[in-house]
């Protein structure tokens, strides 16, 4: 007799409360895994920069790695020496979360990403927002800075009634919504993909008719393969949320030049 | 045959998969857009390595532009 396959579906995002139940701080797995992460992360930051040597060894050496390679690509790179020294806490923060809450997605018996439920990208994308537009507010005043990031110059009139509602919509509302979204979505396609391999293999291996066995050794490569990917995704990720508040930074300090 | 009868024997389409549909057509353009951003990178490496960090930058920021678009419409086969 032949098993029923079950898929990954999107309720394996909303598992059971473990702690606390029915309150606002109810605590289920995936909010569990978000502060196992974050103790993780404090605990990295904490044992490298602990009783700092002038030459660097051991975790210290990979802690001060991590913070130039934000301080050189992302930070300097973007924002200028002077500037992106004023905003490497608020980018080495925002690099350093991403990518240990993502991690948890790798990690065997874990398995789910701590952002791929959309409170955590909320989060993270409200610390942008609000930093780069107080930027701009504090350099400019409110009304200089809204109308210099929304009109564009050097077109005709009739244009304008076209254009500002695109720049507004653009620049203030649109720009939180996809760094939130971009962030959870890579996290919940990597984590069906990979629950979908892994299970497959689990069901051809052991639960399937003897002539599928086979296709259990393709689904367990191509979840090994995946696996890489989504490492790469994590990576990437992490970069590209820290160099987008970079630029958007940016923009608010330079707004009257575009 | 009639239009009644063709009326008659008409029956409601049942089952999903519409979401399905609908990210497989949002990924057609962002597909070819990483494909124009990506390639237009590599052809500015190749003619100016020394530019090559700042090239390899832009090109992450344009992916992670265009790539949202495919991404929202992933999300949106589950929410509708």
């Amino acid at each position: 007799m032949a098993a029923e396959f079950h898929p990954p579906s999107l309720s394996d995002f909303f598992p059971p409360a473990i702690l606390f139940e029915g309150t606002p701080f109810e605590l289920d797995r995936l909010m569990l895994v978000r502060i196992v992460m974050t103790v993780v992360l404090l605990a990295f930051f904490f044992l490298a920069m602990r009783s700092p040597k002038i030459v660097p060894r051991g975790i210290q050496n990979v802690g001060e790695m991590a913070l130039g390679f934000v301080k050189d690509q992302i930070a300097d790179e973007v924002l200028g020496k002077e500037q992106g020294r004023r905003f490497l806490p608020v980018l080495a923060t925002i690099f350093f979360a991403v990518l240990f809450l993502n991690f948890s997605g790798i990690i065997p018996f874990i398995n789910i990403s701590s952002n791929a439920r959309i409170g955590m990208p909320i989060v993270l994308a409200a610390i942008a927002y609000i930093v780069f537009n107080y930027v701009g507010i504090k350099k400019y005043g409110f009304f200089k800075y809204v109308k210099s990031s929304i009109v564009v110059p050097g077109v005709p009139l009739p244009l304008h009634f076209l254009l500002i509602p695109i720049e507004f919509v653009s620049t203030f509302i649109l720009r939180p919504f996809t760094l939130t979204v971009r962030l959870m979505a890579n996290m919940l396609a990597g984590h069906i993909m990979l629950v979908l391999f892994f299970s497959a293999t689990q069901f051809f291996f052991f639960e399937a008719a003897a002539g599928m066995k086979v296709f259990g050794i393709f689904s367990l490569v191509a979840g090994f393969g995946f696996t890489l990917f989504e490492m790469l995704v994590i990576f990437l990720q992490a970069y590209v949320f820290a160099l987008l508040t970079a630029v958007y930074i940016d923009l608010a300090l330079h707004a009257d030049s575009h | 045959m009639s239009l009644t009868y063709l009326a008659q024997e008409a029956q409601e389409i049942t089952g999903g998969g519409y979401g399905a549909i609908g990210y497989g057509l949002a990924a057609i353009g962002p597909g070819i857009g990483v494909g124009i951003v990506v390639g237009k990178a590599i052809e500015g490496i190749a003619r100016q390595p020394e530019l090559a960090g700042q090239i390899r930058t832009n090109m992450f920021l344009g992916i992670a532009f265009t790539e949202a678009l495919a991404l929202i419409g992933l999300v949106a086969g589950f929410i509708f």
